[in-house]
């Protein structure tokens, strides 16, 4: 017995599919600049000679990385509304859920940006620290002008590779009934009793994209030479 | 200018320098050397403060390094030093790796910074390859560069921990050649290294270190004609016989 594939719903449903793509890609931005940016302090501080803050920010990566992804994102679909309203006055019942999943990604995201990074951070010699403080350089400006860029180039096909995992995570926001791609995929075949077709083509476009981005990896890769 | 008075340092239970003094006065080459381990790289890093230590104290120009209100970075910013693998900062041109401290550090205008930046660069013999990046320059030429990055803060003194001793040995001279001439210009050096010629030719005095002690200080002259310690009469003998 053949299963009668009948793709004619995708045609009409590409807008609303296209409005959920962009909530996936506007999710997997923010985590990433987010997670970049805390990443890296988190990096910083774990690096510190100061214990409290070396601590801290080892405390705080071990904590998002023992947990499951979809576990994080439910405590802040739960959380953060009742967050927002109180401190910004929102009215009960606004939809932050688009809120609540930035959130919540960014900072999971920031615990593996963080690791990531600190390796970078390691792989700079340690030379290049002493001679950024012999010529007169702060801490911060030794870090800014001569480990961090060095640390980034170095980490460029680990970053991407982050980002590919991040940007297939986020369709675990259906947990929230929230319509990005994957989501908004799912609705549309519920809608016209299409599943199959529907979650095949999501597939298919999770596949092509993030295949497309691992060859830029690749690239990447050789050109760092790592 | 640098005065070193009873420095001792461990790295837990293990020390690396102990009871440490000498004086290097304005205008003096000093040329440190000693078997491998003995804490030369250990007490020149002392100087400028990239390594801390316990006991004793230094004082760099009436500055003294060890005290916890001296504000390092602008003690460093006039302390030049050289390392053994040149520490050019790779992802930076030649021209930036010259004028980056010299803007951020010291203030300087760009251009203000880049003209003094290409005339070190120029006499270090290297005014071609400004635009370059430093993987691009051989061994030889990186150091040059670095010397000339150094200068290009205007230092009251000079700091060499083994230059030379990662160049391929047909590179040596070029890069000594630019640190008698700045010896013969006056300006106060210590230097670490194992190159006896250019220890005869401009060093004042010699110190030489055996697990982490002082074991010798003296002249240039009375430390080639006669050194006192066996230790050193055994280790001149090695690398002179090279
Ligand atoms: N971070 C550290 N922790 C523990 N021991 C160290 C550390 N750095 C250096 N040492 C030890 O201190 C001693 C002195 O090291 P140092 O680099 O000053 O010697 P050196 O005279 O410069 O030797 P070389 O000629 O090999 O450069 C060595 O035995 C070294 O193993
Ligand atoms: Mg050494």
């Amino acid at each position: 017995m053949g299963y009668d594939f009948d793709w004619s719903s995708i045609p009409g449903a590409l807008p609303f599919l296209w409005e959920g793509m962009k909530i996936t890609l506007d999710i997997t931005a923010t985590a990433i600049a987010v997670g970049i940016v805390w990443g890296t302090l988190l990096a910083m501080m774990r690096l510190s000679s100061l214990t409290p803050l070396s601590w801290l920010a080892a405390g705080y990566v071990n904590l998002f990385r023992s947990i499951p992804l979809v576990m994080v994102l439910l405590w802040f679909f739960l959380i953060v509304p009742r967050l927002l309203e109180s401190v910004l006055g929102l009215a009960p019942g606004s939809d932050v859920r688009l809120a609540s999943a930035m959130v919540g990604f960014a900072l999971f995201e920031s615990a593996y940006y963080a690791e990531i990074i600190r390796a970078g951070i390691q792989s700079v010699p340690k030379g290049q620290v002493a001679a950024a403080y012999a010529l007169g350089m702060s801490y911060g400006q030794a870090m800014r002008l001569v480990v961090l860029p060095q640390a980034f180039r170095n980490m460029v096909p680990l970053l991407l590779t982050q980002a590919i995992i991040l940007f297939q995570d986020t369709s675990l926001v259906y947990v929230s009934a929230l319509a990005d791609f994957f989501g908004a995929a799912y609705k549309v075949g519920d809608r016209d009793g299409r599943i199959v077709e529907l979650l095949l083509f999501a597939g298919a476009v999770y596949f092509v994209i993030c295949y497309s981005a691992s060859l830029l990896v690749r690239y990447f890769r050789k050109r760092v030479g790592a | 200018m640098i005065s070193i008075r009873g420095v001792s340092k461990h790295y837990g239970s293990f020390q690396v320098l102990t009871d440490c003094s000498t004086e290097v006065n304005k205008g003096e080459v000093i040329v440190v050397c000693g078997p491998s381990g003995s804490g030369k790289s250990t007490l020149i890093k002392c100087v400028n403060g990239l390594e801390p230590f316990q006991q004793g104290e230094i004082v760099v120009n009436g500055i003294s390094v060890g005290d916890p209100k001296t504000n390092l970075p602008r003690l460093r910013a006039h302390v030049g030093m050289v390392f053994q693998h040149f520490e050019l900062f790779p992802h930076m041109s030649i021209a930036a790796n010259l004028t980056v401290a010299q803007e951020k550090v010291l203030g300087r205008p760009r251009d203000e910074a880049l003209e003094r930046g290409l005339k070190l660069l120029d006499r270090v013999g290297l005014k071609a390859h400004a635009h370059k990046h430093p993987g691009e320059l051989s061994g030889g030429q990186q150091q040059r560069v670095a010397i000339a990055r150094a200068l290009a803060m205007d230092p009251i003194c000079m700091l060499f921990d083994e230059p030379t001793s990662a160049l391929d040995p047909e590179m040596i001279n070029e890069v000594l050649d630019v640190m008698v001439e700045l010896a013969q210009e006056g300006m106060t050096m210590m230097v670490v290294t194992h190159e006896m010629g250019f220890a005869r030719k401009v060093a004042h005095r010699v110190v030489f270190m055996d697990q982490g002690r002082i074991v010798e200080d003296a002249a240039k002259e009375a430390f080639f004609a006669t050194p006192r310690s066996e230790r050193a009469q055994q280790f001149l003998a090695k690398i002179l016989h090279h």
